[in-house]
This record gives C-alpha cells, structure tokens and sequence, in this order.
C-alpha cells in the first residue's frame, strides 16, 4: 500500500458516514426487529407496552397459521416458475440469441425493457389483461371462438395468474446475464468442436452449458432468494391474499400482518421467516450446484 | 460455419415472439387510453382513429390525480437517493480499498452482510425509529420526504461499494501517487482523480440507485401515507383500489408513468442494462 494512504483522520471522515447509515438504518433494525417479534404491538410506530404472553406466542402462531402454510406453499411455487419460467426461458432465449448475428442488441434492448418499468404500473396493466368481462385476454378467447368467459381470478386461476406477470417481467434480466456469460465463452472452443465434428446440440449441451454452470448458479441464487422478496405485483394485482387469502406469498403476508390487521410483532416475526429462509436457501442452491461440479 | 435458412428464419421466429410479448402488452396500452370504457371492453385492438378516439381519460387523470405533484415527489426522492448513495458508498468505496487499518477486514464483512437484509427486516424498527424522531406522517413535506430518503440510501449503499471498490482497484495507484508528489491532498486527489476517472462507475451505480428508488412500491406503502405526500408508485396502487372500474383512466395513468420511463431507457439502454445486472454479475 503506497504511503499516501496513512492518515487516520481520512480513514474515519470518509468511512464513517456510509458505516453510520449501515449501523442506524441496517444492523440496529435488524436486531431490534427481533425484540419485537416479543413484543405485544398493535400500533406501528411504537415498541408495545408489554411484552408476548407466553413469550414465543408469535413463533408458536408462526408454525399454527394456516395462512404461513399457504404463503410458504405459493413461495414455493412462486420459486419453481422462477427457477423453470425465469431462467429457463432466458437460457433457451441466450442460446438461440447466441446463435444469429443480426439483431443480437434488438432483442436485449427489448427483453430487459419490462425490469425498468415499475412492477405496480404492470400490476395495473395487468389487471386490464385479465379484467374477467372482458379483458384483453378474455376478448382474445373470444375472438378465437371461445364462448364462455374465463375469471382469470378465481380461486383455481389467481395463483398462475399472479406468477405469470413475475416471471414475464424478469425473464430478461437472466437473458442479459447468460447471454454476458456465453459471449465470454471463447470462440475456438467451439470451431474445435465443429472441427471434431459436434453438432450444434452437441455443442450446446457439452460447451455452452458446462461452462456457463457458475452464470447459472448465480441466477438460480437470485431467483430463489428473489421469490421470497416479491412484493409490488402481487399486492397490485391481489390485494390482501384475495381471493380468501389464497394468493398470499411471505412478503405480502408480512406486510399484511403489519399494516391491515395491525398486528405488528407478528408482522416482525414474519420477516425473520423470511431472512430465515433466504439464508437457508441460498445456501442449499449452492451447495447443490457446487456439488454437481464435482462430477 | 454453415447455416441453415429455415433454422435461421425459425430462430428469428421464436426471439421474435418473445419480443412480442414484451412490447405488445405496452402497445396495447397505450391504444386503450385513447379508447372511453366501453370500446376498452368490447374493441380493445382496434386502433383508435376516428369516432375513437378521445382524450377524456387524460383530461379526467389530470383532473383527479395529482400525477404533477406525485411525479415532483418521486423525482426529488430518488434524486436524493442517489446523490445520497453516490457520494456515500464512492467516499467508504475509496477508504476501504487505498487506505490500510485494523478493522478493514471487518468493516468489508459488514457491507457485505448488509446486502442479505431484505427490506422487510428492518422496516418495522426504521418507522418507530423514525416516529421517534418526529418524521414519518408528519404535514412537513421535507420531512416526510427524508422518512422515505434516509432508509432507501440505506438499501442501496453496500450494493453501491461493491461496485465502486472494484472501480478503485482498477485504477492504477501511480496516478495518485503523481499527484501527491505535486501537493494534492487526500480529498483533492478523491475529487480530482478517482471522481472523473470513475464516472462510467459512478453512473451505474446512479442508474441502480435511481431506478430501484423510483419503482420500490414497499418503502413508500409505510411512510407516505398521507395523499399529498405520495410518490408516483404510491399513487398508481391508490388508484387500482379506489377507481379499480375506472379502465380508461387506468390506462391512461399506466401510460403516463410508462412514458418517460421508457424514453429514457432508449437514450440510456446501455448503461441502464448494466447498472440493473452489475450487481448480479458480481455476485
């Protein structure tokens, strides 16, 4: 290290403003966010006036409600249609995209645009997608010769129905990902392959994919560790769980909790669930993936 | 190597349809707002000319909506967003890489621990903390404001250091070291070298910042609760449970938010696209 960097008044003017946010709006929260989960709270703002009685009411509500059951299930879902919706469809875009000359910055341009757009105003224009009579997908059917009308909301519908708008929008994030990963592929593993007589599958399945193993360990990582924080569309789409609290994932619930039925320490006992989780599973993802490296 | 044409105008086929998809739904949209309720409902593709046409919603949207104010409230938010993460994490940014002290190898663990906490963590404690100290749901604009600043550079800031750390370990030390000789402080070699030479840095991490800010829906449900107070997310969520019938102004409200946002991804697209995966692709 060059000998400029010494003086310790710099280290502390220039580290402690980004370490004091950290500390007050990061690490201060995140511990006092556990005392809460024993607190009795009902107004949010405040640190309760008592606290739970028994003191792990919440943990023991947290293992009894039904609706966790529900939310953790349609987390689960939502983090299967990431894995094979998202990142699937964005491998099979960035293999074909791999393969054309013409257009390659078209697509990503057009693929990633949904990311930028905010998930609430597609919440909104989905609504008038799937608006039951009749919406733009209901008036399509039509058109197409079907008669009756389908309630894309409806109990056995809502659940496809708010994950499809999630994983449309992302799928281009992945896209742009792989698609890094593969352009760093160098060309001349593949000319010696088509040399050694590879078909284009061949070389897909035994270059292009081995290779990109770490790219798509990280998106699975993302994705998995995203659908538990997926927020903004589903609540747009189908407010409060509805219909009969069957749509809930772990963040609406948790916001549910804490802001509509006013039950705040719940609310705080749902988060650590979801921190809980999303350390469990990111390492799980992991381990998978390194695991199979071996072979 | 050889292609083969059907293969070839297959492949265009099928990116194709995806972009479709992508575009489409948009298109669709923006057609609709033109369009009064019932044609929403009964002729949604037909184009809007002619009879069809109508500017009512935008006239009822602007009437209703404060969409002026919401936007004014959005930008000034997430301007100090990123004003805010941009000076802070390119500050700790340089600090953690040049210089050398004991707690370095702890102080890098924290920053990267802070970007496991998911916003729902720590969002309960911030609104008392914040209550306490008299800024959320107050009638201060300013301060109302601060409430939703304050927590969203939170968010961003260890993202933002990562990046930038691996900017100031690419810039090579001579320069600085130049400058030093000719008399330049500390702060001026920060300002005058590593600030200019990192912009392209600098504005990934400002598009991360800005984007992220605008559209996080979650933060602005907690702390601008009162009406005039609301950002543009805030606003559109309102919308879909108060006047969730009202089609044509839905749509034109979608339109009117869509808009600018996709008029500055055509301009930006390149560094938007890797301010938005920089993080990722880091790992």
């Amino acid at each position: 290290m060059s000998n400029i960097y010494k003086n310790r008044k710099y280290i502390i003017l220039f580290l402690l403003p980004a370490f004091i946010f950290l500390t007050v709006y990061l690490y201060y929260p995140f511990f006092l966010n556990i005392f809460s989960s024993f607190r009795s709270i009902r107004t949010l703002g405040t640190y309760g006036k008592k606290w739970n009685e028994p003191w792990n009411e919440n943990y023991v509500k947290l293992i009894t409600d039904p609706v966790v059951r529900t939310s953790l299930v349609n987390t689960l879902y939502m983090m299967i249609a990431t894995i094979l919706g998202q990142v699937g469809i964005a491998l099979v875009l960035a293999l074909l995209v791999d393969n054309i000359s013409k257009g390659t910055q078209f697509f990503r341009t057009v693929y990633f645009f949904p990311i930028v757009i905010s998930a609430t105003a597609l919440g909104l224009l989905f609504n008038l997608i799937f608006l039951y009579d009749k919406g733009m997908l209901n008036q399509f059917l039509e058109f197409m010769g079907k008669r009756d009308l389908t309630d894309w909301k409806n109990e056995s519908h809502a659940l496809a129905t708010m994950m499809l708008p999630v994983v449309w929008q992302y799928v281009g994030f992945y896209f742009v990902i792989l698609e890094t990963g593969l352009n760093n592929i160098s060309e001349e593993l593949y000319e010696s392959a088509a040399i050694d007589g590879a078909t284009r599958l061949q070389r897909v399945m035994y270059i292009s994919i081995p290779m990109l193993r770490n790219v798509i360990c990280t998106c699975l990582t993302l994705g998995v560790t995203g659908a538990l924080k997926v927020f903004d569309l589903p609540w747009t789409m189908f407010p409060k769980g509805m219909p009969l609290k069957q749509t809930f994932l772990t963040g609406t619930y948790m916001y549910y909790q804490t802001m509509e039925a006013k039950n705040v320490d719940y609310g705080s006992t749902l988060a650590i669930l979801i921190v809980v989780l999303g350390v469990i599973l990111s390492r799980v993802t992991r381990r998978i993936f390194k695991e199979s490296e071996d072979l | 190597m050889k292609r083969n044409k059907a293969g070839l105008a297959a492949l265009y086929v099928i990116l194709g349809l995806w972009a479709a998809t992508t575009i489409y739904p948009l298109f669709w949209v923006i057609e609709n707002s033109f369009k009064v309720k019932d044609k929403i409902l009964k002729q949604s593709f037909a184009l809007p000319i002619g009879d069809m046409f109508t500017l009512a919603n935008y006239r009822r949207a602007f009437d209703r909506l404060s969409i002026g104010r919401a936007y004014t409230n959005s930008i000034c938010i997430s301007s100090c967003v990123t004003v805010g993460v941009m000076l802070l994490a390119g500050l700790a940014a340089f600090a953690l890489v040049r210089f050398d002290f004991k707690l370095k190898k702890l102080c890098y663990t924290m920053v990267i621990a802070a970007m496991m906490f998911p916003v729902f963590s720590t969002i309960i404690p911030v609104y008392t903390m914040e209550t306490t100290w008299h800024i959320t749901n107050t009638s201060s604009w300013a301060l109302n404001m601060l409430s939703v600043i304050l927590p969203q550079i939170a968010g961003n800031i260890s993202f933002a250091i990562i990046v930038l750390m691996g900017f100031v370990q690419s810039l090579p030390l001579e320069l600085e070291e130049a400058a030093h000789l000719e008399g330049a402080s500390i702060p001026q070699i920060y300002a005058r070298i590593v600030v200019p030479l990192g912009k392209p840095s600098f504005v990934t991490v400002a598009i991360f910042s800005f984007l992220w800010s605008y559209n996080d829906l979650f933060t602005q449900m907690f702390f601008l609760r009162r009406p005039e107070m609301q950002a543009i997310t805030r606003l559109l969520n309102e919308l879909s449970s108060k006047e969730g019938t009202n089609y044509g102004l839905m749509a034109s409200a979608v339109t009117l938010v869509i808009i600018p946002v996709v008029v500055v991804y055509i301009f930006l697209q390149k560094y938007i696209i890797k301010g938005m995966t920089a993080g990722a692709i880091k790992g």
